[in-house]
């Protein structure tokens, strides 16, 4: 084997050039290629304690698929990911590495950790693009589990229990399977035939999807276990946006994250003559810091927007959004208003044509500046505002992306399923609800969180499920 | 797929269709919806449910022909298929403890006005319904709203058929000569239901809109059909995916409701006019 590459940086990622990447809606990041992956695989260490694997939500076998890379063994290596993780290619592009595997790395100490999310999306696309191989499933048990919602937990979950032998069908509201990984993140971040690579996958394992059927509406979860469904995984995701309670939430430019990035990535607004409309180019103000507004900026700029501006009250230190999309929306030309707070949304009103079209649509948004004062209890610097400070940025869309609460659609036709005091369903730690049969993970339980910590859930669930119904 | 086993053209721009649904039909009730995509690049609309057999497994739906959309669905026929179906959605109109109602529909709105009279009908109540449409050739179900109705007046605004004028005058009729209900429900174009709010308000009687505002996902997570009641003096924002489509009409700003339904106007009429010459050139 060749020597251990000591280059104290990762191997750089590829990417598409800014100025032309922030016109297209094709992915960013390009990829490692053969050569490059084996170089950066070769800054592993193979250490015995493996830090890395405590990091990762999922705990893949780090260390070991990395050493299958080095062999130039990478479909050993997929095979490898695959016990741990069903979504791999999802994962080693959307994951956060940099505050859980990498994070731990101990060729982090001095200089940077090796590229574990690079090495890992590189594998994931090399099997994708070489072998047809679908993971192995155990005999078939016999046992029937519904899963609610085809997102990253509820596809994990089902993975995990077909793999187990399990007679899996996933329930899904919306009309393609995927849940936030189709209607929420871009097509420039994850490519939706991944996705659909994924859900194929599942298919191949056995589960079957079923698309367009609402439960707590369609369908109620007691009724699932009257159709002999022995178990149920709830992964229905987060809910309704939160908007600010600002004057000016009502115009017509102002969008929910949610709405504008269903819009162009699940309805494909983005294409030339789409069928669902969605405001294009003018100036936008995106208000919040975290990776969905990213997503929503990156998006408007990819959609024509000639000026975009993230609006967020507190500095660059406490955004909390990946590093990596916040650099990459640097290069693209966002423009960043740190330290700032929306007042007000200004709508335009003509007083002398109550017809004209612009009436009751955006015309600008009412700022104010802020200045961080003693830390909250989470240690967060809270912001306070600056008398007086008030400006106003001339745009005439707004997104609005400063979370979301969870759907109350499950929660009020299920009787004996708790939820906390925000709506959150409450489970233990193995994601058992307050329902007998009936275990819940994902942003349903957390509110929004990432899409790795989703699939713990619903690997954690997955487990118990099993062994509930091995003991029943 | 979904297989529409049943269609008929009501007026020019109005038509009825069954569907095959069976989940659906089996829970929907009236003031309900549901979300339908007519084929694989279409968009997401909302449609209130115009009825249900649930023994058949259909769903009765009722479109006007307004955009891309519901020219596409138009063109659709018996036998054929549309891509997606989902719901039922949305809270049902409330109906118990009502003993005597006034429905107020206008034009299509009535479509989804029907289902609430009957079902008051089969509970007993005693109905009053008030429909109202432009003119005689935009006239749909007055024999079914006959059926379920104790009284049934007809508007027209131009007079070619029924009574001329608009709904709320035999409404402030009744209420001047001291007729009371226990709700007025009214569902029809926005600025109907606002007049109907503004007529019922002084007597005290609760009234009950059908809000239909632009929708994408309509379970919950997109936000774009939200809307703003005044509750005691404080500016409250709904959904009206999930805590509709009825709201108290006491409660909403029309205004805002009017100005937000406008938002893709243009875009609507641009898509609509692309539809229809491609129908055009596929006839030529």
């Amino acid at each position: 084997m060749a020597k251990a590459n000591m280059n104290p940086n990762k191997n750089p990622m590829p990417t598409q050039d800014a100025l032309v990447r922030a016109r297209n809606f094709d992915e960013v990041a390009l990829g490692y290629d053969e050569q490059t992956a084996i170089d950066e695989a070769l800054r592993c260490l193979n250490c015995k304690n493996k830090p890395c694997v405590n990091g990762c939500p999922v705990n893949i076998h780090i260390p070991e698929f990395i050493e299958k890379i080095k062999e130039g063994d990478f479909e050993g290596a997929y095979q490898i990911i695959a016990r741990s993780s069903t979504l791999p290619a999802v994962c080693g592009r959307v994951c956060p590495q940099e505050t859980q595997c990498e994070e731990k790395c101990v060729r982090g100490i001095k200089g940077e950790p090796v590229g574990i999310g690079r090495l890992e999306r590189f594998v994931a696309d090399w099997h994708n693009m070489h072998s047809d191989v679908t993971p192995e499933c155990a005999p078939a048990n016999g046992h029937k589990v519904a899963v609610v919602g085809s997102g990253p937990s509820g596809l994990t979950c089902a993975g995990d229990l077909a793999k187990a032998g399990y007679s899996v069908t996933v329930y899904e509201a919306l009309h393609t399977a995927g849940g936030v990984l189709v209607y929420g993140i871009p097509e420039f971040r994850l490519p939706k035939a991944i996705v659909k690579k994924e859900v194929d996958n599942l298919a191949a394992m056995g589960v079957e999807v079923v698309t367009n059927v609402i439960i707590g509406k369609t369908l109620t979860v007691d009724e699932l276990f009257d159709m002999g469904y022995e178990a149920v995984f709830i992964g229905s995701g987060a809910g309704l946006p939160n908007f600010m309670g600002i004057p000016g939430e009502a115009l017509n430019g102002v969008y929910s994250a949610n709405e504008y990035l269903t819009r162009s990535n699940l309805m494909k607004a983005y294409l030339d003559n789409p069928e669902t409309p969605i405001m294009k180019g003018g100036k936008v103000a995106v208000v919040g810091g975290g990776n969905v507004a990213m997503d929503a900026a990156r998006t408007a700029l990819r959609l024509g927007a000639e000026k975009v501006y993230i609006v967020y009250r507190r500095s660059m230190d406490e955004l909390p959004a990946r590093r990596e999309e916040v650099e990459h929306a640097e290069e693209e030309g966002i423009e960043f208003r740190l330290l700032c707070n929306p007042v007000e949304i200004l709508g335009y009103e003509n007083p002398d044509d109550k017809r004209d079209p612009k009436n009751g649509f955006v015309s600008g948004i009412r700022c104010i500046r802020m200045e961080l004062g003693e830390p909250d209890e989470r240690g967060r610097r809270r912001p306070v505002e600056i008398p007086g400070s008030e400006f106003t940025l001339d745009v005439d869309t707004v997104i609005i992306s400063i979370g979301t609460s969870p759907n109350p659609l499950i929660k009020s036709t299920t009787d004996g399923l708790e939820v906390n005091r925000w709506g959150g369903i409450i489970v233990t730690e193995d994601g058992a609800t307050t329902k007998d049969g009936v275990y819940a993970g994902g942003d349903a339980v957390t509110g929004a969180a990432t899409v790795i910590s989703a699939m713990g859930a619903g690997k954690i669930a997955a487990k118990a499920i099993d062994e509930y119904l091995q003991n029943k | 797929m979904y297989k529409i086993v049943y269609k008929k053209v009501l007026n020019p721009t109005v038509v009825m269709m069954d569907i095959e649904a069976p989940l659906v039909a089996k829970k929907a009730q009236a003031g309900q919806f549901i979300i339908l995509r007519v084929d694989e690049e279409g968009e997401r609309i909302p449609l209130t449910v115009a009825g249900y057999d649930r023994d058949a497994g259909t769903v009765k739906i009722i479109f006007q022909v307004v955009g891309a959309t519901t020219e596409k669905l138009y063109h659709k026929n018996e036998g054929e298929y549309i891509q997606d179906f989902a719901g039922p959605l949305g809270v049902p109109t409330h109906l118990d403890g009502l003993n005597e109602v006034c429905i107020v529909g206008g034009g299509v709105g009535c479509a989804i006005a029907l289902p609430v009279a009957q079902a008051l009908k089969e509970r007993g109540a005693k109905v009053t319904s008030i429909i109202g449409f432009r003119n005689k050739d935009l006239l749909i179900l007055e024999d079914e709203f006959k059926a379920c109705s104790d009284e049934l007046i007809v508007m027209t605004d131009d007079g070619s058929y029924g009574r001329v004028g608009n709904v709320c005058i035999p409404l402030n009729e009744m209420f001047a000569g001291g007729r009371r209900f226990d709700k007025v429900i009214t569902i029809g174009p926005l600025v109907m239901m606002k007049f109907v709010t503004m007529a019922t308000r002084p007597t005290g009687i609760p009234c009950d809109v059908s809000m239909n505002p632009i929708m994408i996902d309509g379970t919950g997570m997109c936000g774009g059909c939200r809307l703003t009641l005044n509750v005691d003096g404080k500016r409250v924002t709904k959904f009206a995916c999930v805590d509709g489509p009825d709201f108290n009409g006491y409660q909403v700003d029309f205004d805002e409701a009017i100005s937000r339904g406008g938002a893709y106007r243009s875009f609507e009429r641009h898509s609509h006019e692309n539809t229809c010459n491609l129908f055009k050139k596929g006839v030529e």
